[in-house]
């Protein structure tokens, strides 16, 4: 693993002044994706994704809960991230740090903000019964980018997610029924990073050790932005952004194909 | 009413299917892969490395250091939350008590071997698949070990020995269940982890302990295949 250390920044800054990257990818290729449904039995949808050698397996569970007292139409989300100490030597064992937490607060804004579930929908009976849809990411081996690899598990489980079967107020989680979430929107977080004067996707660990910023672009079908998160040191110009939400919404394409 | 028939069908002394796979994941030192029925279990190894804080260090030798976590989503009921609660404790201690006596750590001293089990679905048996994992990912990080350790649980359901119970067997509920997870090195025989929940009577222990014994060598085998597999890149260039 390499630390940021000045001699590798120059070095990683003047080979991709030549459009060439550490593994020998253009700077603006994924590695390969692939997604895995029901990878878990245990939970009401999972889903494992790989991009290159970095993999996160996501799973919904469902609970009934009482609805907030001031939504008490509303049923809930919730998105957690685990940043499990087997996924890198760098994880250690303990709660959330912050780049967990931040990487959870992305992805549920993705999902709350683009109203790809309407939370109505989950209500069971007005301020007393509704759903709750905890979607927890796990991170199996961390080789960079797990914000997209992650936002994009959180919703193929939700695709995959089935209601358990709830009758005369109890749950019975070994019976799944037929009916799963309605997804009226699908977002997909695709972050764009710079690196000197150049703009990546899909940043490996070391280029993400390396980075001066990083823009995390959230997007739906009809190329609306429903959630942003900026990070690194370095600040972007307008100009910067333009470009970079220009890359996202074409690489957001390209992701949303393996759903 | 007793139990003649297991609920899905096996044998008394049929263990569920079994698959194993070594080298995982790749930040690991090393690391397995190992289902068992629906329980599944990843396990990673990173170390030898400096154990901190240093009151911690032996300087006769290295450390073994198991932690046993359930993903939030691999529970049967409700979401398990996140982070170390007394049962797991309990079972990354046993889990260490397991592997400890087949690992020789003489030549890492001041340091520790860090054993991550993480199990993403589960239907009873899960400590013992950590293990199964467990053991494989730490001859996959080359630790010197004088075996496999291998595990599996035995257990009476209603007045029946049965080995390998999934979660609907240890939930019985017309008649009384033990449940016994045993861990083994199977080429001495000589039990490495013991526990149980229920009633059993010596006899039938006893008996208990001979059925394991006599599917330690499936298990083993499947073990040291997944090892063997990693090597073998013709089956990969398929």
């Amino acid at each position: 693993m390499i630390k940021v250390n000045n001699e590798f920044k120059n070095y990683l800054q003047n080979s991709l002044f030549k459009n060439v990257r550490i593994d020998g990818r253009g700077l603006l290729d994924f590695r390969d994706v692939t997604i895995e449904s029901g990878v878990s039995s245990t939970a009401e949808g999972s889903a494992r994704v790989k991009i290159g050698e970095t993999e996160v397996i996501a799973g919904v569970k469902m609970e009934v809960a009482t609805p907030y007292p001031d939504r008490p139409e509303d049923g809930s989300i919730m998105v957690n991230a685990e940043f499990l100490p087997m996924a890198s030597p760098d994880f250690e064992p303990g709660p959330p740090g912050i780049a967990a937490i931040e990487l959870s607060r992305v992805v549920d804004r993705g999902i709350r903000e683009s109203g790809a579930i309407d939370l109505k929908k989950l209500l069971i009976k007005k301020g007393e019964k509704c759903w709750m849809l905890i979607i927890d990411v796990c991170m199996i081996n961390n080789d960079g980018n797990l914000l997209d690899a992650s936002a994009l598990a959180a919703i193929a489980a939700l695709k995959d997610a089935k209601f358990p079967k709830y009758e005369n107020d109890e749950l019975d989680y070994k019976t799944k029924t037929d009916k799963g979430v309605e997804l009226a929107k699908i977002p997909i977080a695709v972050t764009v990073v710079k690196v000197g004067d150049s703009y990546l996707v899909d940043c490996g660990i070391d280029e993400e050790k390396n980075l001066d910023a990083r823009l995390t672009i959230t997007s739906t079908e009809e190329g609306t932005i429903c959630s942003l998160q900026k990070g690194g040191d370095a600040p972007l110009t307008k100009e910067d952004i333009s470009k970079m939400f220009d890359i996202a919404l074409e690489k957001a394409k390209l992701l949303r194909g393996f759903l | 009413m007793t139990y003649d028939k297991r609920l899905d069908g096996r044998k008394f002394d049929e263990l569920r299917p079994i698959e194993a796979k070594a080298g995982v994941i790749p930040n690991a030192v090393g690391s397995a892969w190992f289902k068992i029925g629906k329980t599944e279990a990843y396990a990673t190894v990173y170390g030898p490395r400096e154990l901190y804080p240093r009151f911690l260090q032996d300087p006769s030798c290295g450390r073994l250091r198991c932690s046993y976590n359930m993903m939030p989503f691999s529970g049967a009921g409700d979401r398990v939350r996140p982070g170390q609660n007394r049962r797991s404790k309990e079972i990354s201690m046993v889990t260490d008590k397991a592997l400890l006596p087949v690992v020789d750590l003489n030549d890492y001293p001041n340091a520790v071997v860090d054993v991550f089990i993480e199990l993403p679905q589960t239907d009873a048996g899960s400590r013992c698949a950590g293990i199964c994992a467990a053991s494989i990912a730490l001859a996959d990080a080359g630790i010197p070990m004088k075996d496999l350790v291998s595990a599996v649980s035995v257990g009476l359901v209603d007045g029946k020995l049965v080995i390998d119970l999934d979660y609907q067997e240890e939930a019985y509920d017309k008649g009384g269940v033990a449940d016994i997870p045993i861990a083994m090195i199977p080429s001495t025989g000589e039990i490495t982890l013991l526990q149980m929940d229920g009633e059993i009577s010596k006899e039938q222990l006893l008996e208990g302990i001979d059925m394991v014994k006599g599917a330690m060598d499936n298990i083993k085998e499947i073990q040291v295949k997944a090892l063997k597999d990693k090597y073998n890149t013709s089956d990969k260039s398929e």
